[in-house]
Parts: C-alpha cells; sequence; structure tokens
C-alpha cells in the first residue's frame, strides 16, 4: 500500500502543518486536543464513523455528482405538464447571472451601508411586487406560499381575536398540509379551525351560498384564491371581500404573480393581506427547492405591526439627497423578541427576491401582459386540444389561467396508468388528482406555460390519444 | 506570529444608482414573448376574450421599463455596492463557509434545476440517491436514526421539532397537560419563538456564573407539564455545557423531549454525537455547517434528525432505499405532515453533500480543530486591544469555535458604540461581525467566529482592523462615530424607520409618503 502524502485541503487554507503547528506554539500548547477541555471524556464520540472516501479533487466530486444527477429525468429532457405548487416558466439568463453573483450569493448579513446594493436589490423586488400586487406594504419573502398563507392566517388571527378561517375547500394538499400546521391542533390554546368552503361545480370559484352559510363574526378571515389550485380564475373574488368585511373578518388573497399582467390586482378588489409565490418570477423549479412565498398589505400600522417577517425600509442616509435601506419593525421580530415577538422568522428565500427584481424588471408592464396572453392562450389551446380527444374532458372550459383539469372518467385506464404511458413516451402528464380530489372523478392537472409550444401541446394530444384509445 | 499586517486603502463602489422605480423610458423593452402560434390564436380567440372581464386588469402595472444590457448593468453596479463577503466575514453564529463553484455549477445543470417534485421518483433516482447518501452521512455524524430535509431553513427545522412534540404529546394523550418548552437565554430566538408559534409557554432560564444554566434551575423548570428541552451547546459564547447529559436524563425522567440545536456545530464536528448524548433530535444547518451558501438569507435547510423513537412523527415523505429503487414514503399516520411545501430545498441538500464529500471525514475533523485553533487564537490576539474584553472573564479555559467580546469599557472610556465599530471596519473592507442575539446579556458585545476558510493573514487582518479602529476611537472618537466612509453610502438614518409616516417598505409608499410631507 502506497504512503498517502497529507496534502492541504483545498478549502482550508490553514490545512498547512506549519501554520497549525506556529498556532499551537502561540497558544503554549502542543496539541489541540488541549482546547477541547470543555467537553468531558465520556461526551466524546464513541466508535468509528463509516463516511465514504474523501473526494478533495473536483474533477472527480464533479464526475460522482454529475453521473448522479445524470440518473435524473427532467423537464427538459422531458415534456412536462406538471404545475400545482411549483412552475415550469422560462428563467431569464440574466437571472441567473446576477443571483450567481458572489456579493449576493454567498453572504449573510452586512451593515446598511456596506450590503447597500443587496438591499437596494431587495426592495427593487418588494416595490415592483406591490406594484404588481396593488399593495404599499411588503414584507421580505417567507419559505412559501403555504408559509405565507398560514402567517396569514395567523395575523388575521390576532388582528381580530378569532379563531377560525374559511378555506376553499379546492386547496392544493401540500399548501394545506403547511397551513394545518400553522392553525394549531385543537389541544393548543391558539388553535385556529379550518373550514371549508365548497366550490360551484358550474364555474370553479367558490360557492356563495357555503361561504354565506360559515361566514359570521367567529371567523377571523376568509382565504381564496385566484387562480385557485385547479387553474380557476375567481370571478367573484370582490363580491367575497365584502362579505367577508360585512362580517368584520380579514380577506386574504393568495395568487400567482405571473398572472398579473392580465389580471387584477388583489389590492384593487378588496384583499386585506395578499400572500402568493415568489418562484415563477426567475426561479427554477430545483424539484420544488425553488419556492418562495409573500406576505403583503395595505400601508396601515395594524397590519404593519402583526407581520413576522422582516421589514425593509427605505430611508435617508447621513448624505443630503441620499437614500439607503434598512430593517423597520425589527423589534416585533423574533430577533427581537424571542417567544413574544410575532410568530418567527429567519433565513428565507432572500436570494430568489433577487432573482425576483431581475425578472420583473426585464419584463416590465408590457412584458408581463405578453406572457400572461401567450399563457393563457396556449393553455386554452391545450384544453381545447384535450376535450376533444375520445373519453376525455375538459370539464371547466373558460376562466382559467395556465391550469386545467382534465377528465379520464371515459377511458378504460387509470390516470396513474395512463401517466405511466405517458413517462414512456417523454412526456410527464398532469398531476394525479384521483385520490386527492375523488368527487372529479379520474381527474389531472394540466399545466401550460410559455415553454410550451403548439407543437408541444399538439404532441401531447396526439400521444394521449394514443394512449387512452 | 506573521508578518505585520499593512491596512489596506478600502474604497467601496459608489454608482449613486438609482432605485429601478425611477429609471427607464416608456417603450423600452427588457424581453419579449412570442405572440400565440397562428393555429393557438385562430381555435381560442384572443387573450382579452378569454379573461373574465371581471378580473381583467384595467391598466399596466406601474413597473419600470428599461432595455436588457440596462438591467444587467444596474444590478452588476448593485452587487459592486455590496460588500458581500469579497473582504472578510467573521459573522458569528454564521459559520461562513466556503462555497465550491462546481456545486452551483451542477446544482444550475437540467438534470437538477429543472425537475419538477411530483415527477415520478423513478424519474429522480440520481436526486434521490444523493439526499439518502447524505442522511446516512449525517446519521453518522450525529447517531440519529432518521433525516428529513423539509425545513428551509434553522428555524424552520425548530418549528418542525415543535410540531413533532405536539404530536408526540398528543399520541399519548398529554398534550393538554404538556404544555411548557424550556430553553436557555443563550438559545437562539427561533428555539422560543417557534415553541410559542406552536402553542407552548417557554420557560427560559438564565445562565449562572459558569455561563450556562444551573442543574438547580433546571429541575426547578421541570415538571409534568415540560413538553421538550430546546438547547445549543456549545452556546454562542463558546462555552460547553458539561452537564448536559445531566439535563437530558431530568428531560426524559419527567417525559419531555430533547432537541439539540446544532447550530454552533463547526468547533465539534466528529468531536460529538447528539444521540449518544441522549437526545432524541437535533438540527444542522446545511447552509451554515455544510458548506451551502447562505444567499443573504436562503435559500437554507435545516435538516432535522431524530430516533427511531420519533420518526413516525415526522413530516413527510421520506427518502427511503427499498429494494435497490429509492421511493418517497410516507411516514405514516403519526406524521406532522408538512411545514413546507414538497421535500425541502433539494438543491442545496445536493450541494451539502458534495461539500462533505469533498472534505470527507478527515476533512470535517480538522475544520473542527482549525476552527477552535484559530478562535483561541484570535481571542489571546483580541484581548490585547484597548478596550476589547470578553464576556464571563472570570471563566478560565479554551472556548470553543466562538468567543464572545464586549466593547463595554471602549464605549465607557471614548463614547464610541459597537454599532460605531462595525461601521468603521467595514471601511477597511471587513464585513460587519455578529454582535449578539437579543437580550444582550454583555454590554456592546460582538462575537466573531473564525472557522476554517479564512487564512491566517486574513485573520491577522481583521484583528489589525478592530486594532486601528480601537486607537481611532481613542484617538479621534468622532472618525469612528461618523463612520462609514468609504462605503457605497452613508449610515442610514434609522430612527424615523418605527414611525408609519416615515417607514416605506415600497417604492409607491415612499412616494406617497414624500409627497405629503
Amino acid at each position: 500500500m502506497k504512503e498517502a502524502v497529507r496534502r492541504a485541503h483545498p478549502f482550508m487554507p490553514n490545512s498547512v502543518d506549519s501554520i497549525k503547528q506556529g498556532l499551537l506554539q502561540e497558544l503554549g500548547i502542543d496539541s489541540v486536543e488541549a482546547l477541547f477541555e470543555q467537553i468531558p471524556s465520556s461526551h466524546r464520540a464513541a466508535g468509528t464513523f463509516n463516511f465514504p472516501p474523501a473526494l478533495s479533487a473536483e474533477v472527480e466530486l464533479n464526475r460522482h455528482i454529475s453521473s448522479l444527477l445524470a440518473k435524473n429525468q427532467s423537464c427538459e429532457s422531458h415534456l412536462s405538464f406538471l404545475g400545482g405548487g411549483c412552475w415550469q416558466h422560462y428563467v431569464p439568463a440574466v437571472c441567473q447571472e446576477i443571483m450567481s453573483r458572489s456579493e449576493f450569493l454567498t453572504p449573510v448579513w452586512g451593515t446598511p451601508s456596506s450590503d447597500h446594493g443587496r438591499n437596494q436589490v431587495w426592495f427593487e423586488f418588494n416595490s415592483q411586487l406591490g406594484e404588481l400586487i396593488a399593495a404599499d406594504m411588503v414584507g421580505m419573502p417567507v419559505y412559501s406560499w403555504g408559509c405565507a398563507t398560514g402567517h396569514a392566517i395567523r395575523m388575521a388571527s390576532r388582528l381580530t381575536g378569532r379563531h377560525k378561517v374559511l378555506l376553499p375547500r379546492i386547496l392544493d394538499p401540500e399548501r394545506r398540509a403547511v397551513i394545518a400546521n400553522y392553525c394549531e391542533p385543537e389541544e393548543m390554546p391558539s388553535h385556529i379551525a379550518m373550514i371549508d368552503i365548497a366550490s360551484d361545480p358550474a364555474t370553479g370559484g367558490l360557492d356563495l351560498a357555503d361561504l354565506r352559510k360559515h361566514l359570521d363574526e367567529s371567523v377571523a378571515a376568509v382565504y381564496l384564491e385566484t387562480p385557485n389550485y385547479l387553474g380557476v380564475i375567481e370571478t367573484q373574488a370582490e363580491e367575497i371581500a365584502a362579505m367577508a368585511r360585512a362580517a368584520g373578518a380579514e380577506t386574504i388573497v393568495g395568487v400567482d404573480p405571473i398572472s398579473l399582467g392580465i389580471l387584477k390586482a388583489p389590492g384593487d378588489y378588496g384583499a386585506d393581506i395578499i400572500v402568493g409565490t415568489t418562484q415563477p418570477m426567475g426561479v427554477p423549479m430545483s424539484c420544488g427547492g425553488g419556492l418562495g412565498g409573500f406576505i403583503a398589505s395595505r400601508d396601515e400600522p395594524r397590519y404593519a405591526h402583526e407581520y413576522p417577517t422582516l421589514m425593509l425600509s427605505i430611508a435617508d442616509t447621513a448624505r443630503e439627497g441620499e437614500v439607503g435601506f434598512s430593517m423597520a419593525l425589527m423589534h416585533q421580530s423574533s430577533y427581537g423578541s424571542r417567544e413574544d415577538g410575532k410568530d418567527w422568522t429567519g433565513n428565507s428565500t432572500y436570494l430568489h427576491a433577487i432573482a425576483g427584481a431581475v425578472y420583473l424588471s426585464l419584463l416590465g408592464p408590457e412584458g408581463l401582459r405578453e406572457l400572461g396572453e401567450l399563457i393563457i392562450q396556449r393553455a386554452h389551446y391545450a384544453a381545447q386540444r384535450l376535450n376533444g380527444i375520445d373519453g376525455l374532458s375538459v370539464p371547466l372550459q373558460q376562466n382559467f389561467f395556465k391550469e386545467f383539469v382534465v377528465n379520464f372518467d371515459g377511458v378504460g385506464k387509470s390516470v396513474a396508468e395512463i401517466n405511466a404511458a405517458l413517462l414512456e413516451r417523454g412526456i410527464f402528464g398532469g398531476i394525479d388528482l384521483t385520490e386527492t380530489f375523488p368527487e372529479l372523478g379520474k381527474s389531472a392537472l394540466y399545466c401550460v406555460t410559455e415553454l410550451h409550444s403548439q407543437a408541444d401541446i399538439d404532441h401531447l394530444a396526439n400521444t394521449l390519444q394514443e394512449v387512452c384509445s | 506570529m506573521s508578518k505585520p499586517v499593512k491596512l489596506r486603502r478600502f474604497q467601496a463602489p459608489i454608482w449613486d444608482e438609482p432605485v429601478i422605480m425611477e429609471m427607464g423610458v416608456p417603450g423600452r423593452r427588457g424581453a419579449h414573448f412570442p405572440a400565440a402560434e397562428d393555429a393557438v390564436a385562430e381555435a381560442v380567440g384572443g387573450a382579452g376574450a378569454l379573461v373574465p372581464s371581471a378580473m381583467a386588469r384595467p391598466e399596466r402595472p406601474a413597473l419600470p421599463e428599461l432595455s436588457e444590457p440596462d438591467i444587467l448593468r444596474h444590478y452588476l453596479h448593485l452587487s459592486q455596492e455590496t460588500l458581500g463577503m469579497m473582504g472578510i466575514s467573521l459573522f458569528g453564529t454564521c459559520t461562513m463557509k466556503y462555497n465550491p463553484r462546481v456545486n452551483e455549477r451542477l446544482a444550475a445543470r437540467p438534470e437538477m434545476a429543472q425537475l419538477h417534485p411530483n415527477q415520478d421518483p423513478s424519474t429522480l433516482q440520481g436526486l434521490l440517491e444523493g439526499v439518502h447518501n447524505f442522511d446516512l452521512m449525517l446519521r453518522e455524524l450525529s447517531g440519529m436514526d432518521q433525516f428529513v430535509f423539509q425545513a428551509a431553513g434553522g428555524a424552520d427545522a425548530a418549528y418542525t421539532h415543535t410540531c413533532i412534540t405536539r404530536a408526540y404529546h398528543a399520541a399519548r394523550g398529554e398534550l393538554k397537560q404538556r404544555d411548557q418548552i424550556i430553553t436557555s437565554i443563550q438559545s437562539h430566538p427561533c428555539s422560543p419563538a417557534t415553541a410559542n408559534t406552536a402553542g407552548f409557554e417557554v420557560i427560559t432560564l438564565p445562565l449562572d456564573e459558569k455561563g450556562y444554566p444551573s442543574l438547580e434551575a433546571l429541575k426547578a423548570a421541570v415538571s409534568d407539564r415540560t413538553a421538550a428541552l430546546m438547547i445549543n451547546n456549545p452556546d454562542d459564547m463558546g462555552l460547553y455545557n458539561p452537564e448536559i447529559k445531566e439535563w437530558v436524563r431530568i428531560v426524559h425522567e419527567a417525559g419531555g423531549l430533547c432537541f439539540y440545536d446544532h447550530a454552533n456545530f463547526n468547533g465539534v464536528m466528529t468531536k460529538i454525537r447528539a444521540a449518544e448524548l441522549g437526545f432524541d433530535a437535533c438540527m444542522f444547518m446545511l447552509h451554515k455547517t455544510f458548506g451551502v451558501p447562505k444567499g443573504g438569507g436562503g435559500p437554507a435547510v435545516g435538516a432535522y434528525g431524530c430516533s427511531a423513537k420519533l420518526a413516525p412523527y415526522l413530516p413527510g415523505p421520506l427518502v427511503t432505499l427499498d429494494n435497490g429503487r429509492y421511493a418517497l414514503t410516507d411516514p405514516g399516520p403519526h406524521s406532522i405532515g408538512k411545514v413546507r411545501e414538497y421535500y425541502g430545498n433539494l438543491q442545496q441538500v445536493m450541494k451539502a453533500y458534495a461539500w462533505t464529500r469533498a472534505m470527507g471525514l478527515e476533512g470535517l475533523s480538522e475544520a473542527a480543530d482549525i476552527s477552535v485553533l484559530l478562535n483561541n487564537y484570535m481571542e489571546k490576539e483580541l484581548l490585547k486591544i484597548r478596550g476589547v474584553t470578553r464576556s464571563h472573564p472570570d471563566i478560565d479555559g479554551w472556548r470553543l469555535e466562538m468567543t464572545r467580546y464586549s466593547l463595554e469599557q471602549l464605549y465607557e472610556e471614548t463614547g464610541v458604540t459597537v454599532a460605531d465599530v462595525q461601521n468603521r471596519m467595514v471601511d477597511f473592507g471587513i464585513d460587519a461581525f455578529w454582535m449578539a442575539h437579543e437580550p444582550w446579556l454583555v454590554p456592546h458585545p460582538f462575537t466573531p467566529e473564525a472557522g476554517e476558510m479564512w487564512s491566517l493573514e486574513d485573520i491577522d487582518y481583521w484583528i489589525a482592523v478592530l486594532r486601528q479602529v480601537s486607537d481611532e476611537a481613542y484617538s479621534n472618537p468622532q472618525l469612528v462615530q461618523t463612520a462609514p466612509h468609504n462605503q457605497a453610502v452613508q449610515k442610514v438614518k434609522v430612527e424615523p424607520l418605527e414611525e408609519p409616516d416615515h417607514w416605506a417598505m415600497t417604492w409607491r409608499a415612499w412616494k406617497r409618503k414624500r409627497s405629503a410631507a
């Protein structure tokens, strides 16, 4: 066996024997072990660690990780119609370029002066998002849409002193599971009851009669989404918000901001608190690792004082005419007040806000309009094409944005079998709704974006025709 | 021990970069999208007819209109106006790490970036293999039986623990009774904050003269109402609680769970295992200890590991290996469900896996050694600087990977605050140091963490800058109090930001308030 020569590790500049020896001498000790004197020997790790060998050579590491990743099939190698809570949109190259700048990628916190540029980008993201959703107050991003909704419901509960939230029955099961944890189980003192509101099968929107039945002065908030989990644009949003207001409840609206180049801004139809996703705005899906969420509202102290997020404000500096940025209202965060703060905050998805700032400025008002128009046209084209296939139907053929439900009740195969057949043909079919929404029968949620050309949609239709016949 | 240090003539770029909301010209474009294909438009008509009129946007959003090169240069300017670890960042408790760029390149590949979480697991085998292998490595490091990566940060992992605590006691019918979580005043704020959010009452133990809470204080706090203990060790002052095994025994005896916040793992990697100390669960921050970029605050990962006893309560799905195939497996009916949608920031988990493979077991051990060695070297040098003392000066002995210092003496003798010193150090290209979490137990605290990524030359430079600023504080305090002088902008006036008429979290709010003023 050959003698291994100890080499300094490439990530550690002090991994050099002479440096370590010099440091030990400075401290007047013989061995680094002396420095661990605080840890009793009975606390020290017993036995050995079963670890794979180090891959300190980048050429080897690169090969190892690449070979792992090569076992995956992606939405680039395949034609994907998956959406639901994570969507495949085009990520402009400039987003990637800026997001990978070391100054943004690697650090944590600086001072308002030394991190001025980064803080400005964050402010520009919040400001552009504020224009898109029509809200004057936007908090720093949170982990996801589901987490944003959970926090917003808790804000509403604190604002109203009530412990009940009305949510759409049609809700992403992933998001619902997250919200459930924020609402706490019944045993806990601040448990918030989650009440489902049915949807109107004819329109796909909320069933207002069912809403009216449950809406009273015990309700902290009405939560609605548009487009909702099944892609439907809620046409009665203004009326729902008015009903909630009349009952003294907050209206929380969840949105996909990428739809707002063509859809009305929630701040303009009565939303009190607005939540949603940041992922479609310049962030790749990364198997769900691209998720991010936001919380926004009108700029009123009553809302401002309930935010759990960090709040970045523009401000004057000591130099006349110069502006900078700093955190406001820190005392109400968990950093400022521990358990007396509002919920909690911590590391979030702030790098995604940088991608989002670049994305929104690249698109601008006209780019967002073009994008929205393209998506809604192609999605409707896809719905038409699939609805024309024997055994398939698209129950709701209007008032949707980029997602729609396809029903396979007329096909003698399950959605799982159909998706398996599609996969063999290089297509990721829509999310199977059979178990999560049994009332929809054998159904799947299909998502169409700007990445799907007419040819892609035709290819999907032809392939479905083949596998469903 | 090293050569004399020459201070750099640092000057941050000043671009006077306008806020993007005031840039651009109507009609300028930064991105085009194609029109729908003719056949598509023919089949469905114009987009206008597809949008229900009640929900059609009447006016375009007031977003800036710029061209692509304008935008690229604007954001490059802003990146240059960010010190962002271009200098030296010893931000204590956050463990500043080298983030290998090969991992960024790999994570950007479509086989990672263009994966959808609802893809069939058969199409995610390489990713799941990497995640599972990393789970196995963390099990080795902690002694835990299962890890899950759903939590999108350290605080989210603490929250995961509070949710699991609820489920565990609920399954025993004891949740109503067990309504208290115990922590220490030196724990990260996320421990008490997540416990409170989950609905628990928080008991915070003070420190005694040894630098950690006494066993008596713990015994007095523990009862049949105890749901869990949430604790870090060592703490942010570099002090290790040698009675921690007894702590765990006492809490277990009372029927509570014990959660180990491993935020300060860097100095004890490969030295101790949470499970061997008796803990039921622990948390590693992959964006701190395990080489994943911090991104200025995420996307992050709080890797939550637990014993077999708690595994049924984990959020799901779990990545498992069944007959040679990797699967996404439901933890079962006791699972707490989800703390965040899907599986976690898996691109970051893959980076952590790659970093840990590059380091290897010996590399981790060496990194722990270096971080503790350098911290104690720094301590020796920093305590020579006028006005600098360390927390708990009466506690002799070596600290672990961090030491907490105080500038109380400097403040009393010069009027210069710890924030002034921080603002002056950035003038020399030094990123802000960490002061301390609230509440401050020592006045004017600061907490540098040397870690393993900075060279001895860097550490000597950092020390030299603090020495320089101390000299300035004694000779010309106003110079320090009006700092920074070499940064992108001058000191921000933060006092008005607590006032509703002054805070402005968006440009539209700022415009409105400025025109009203």
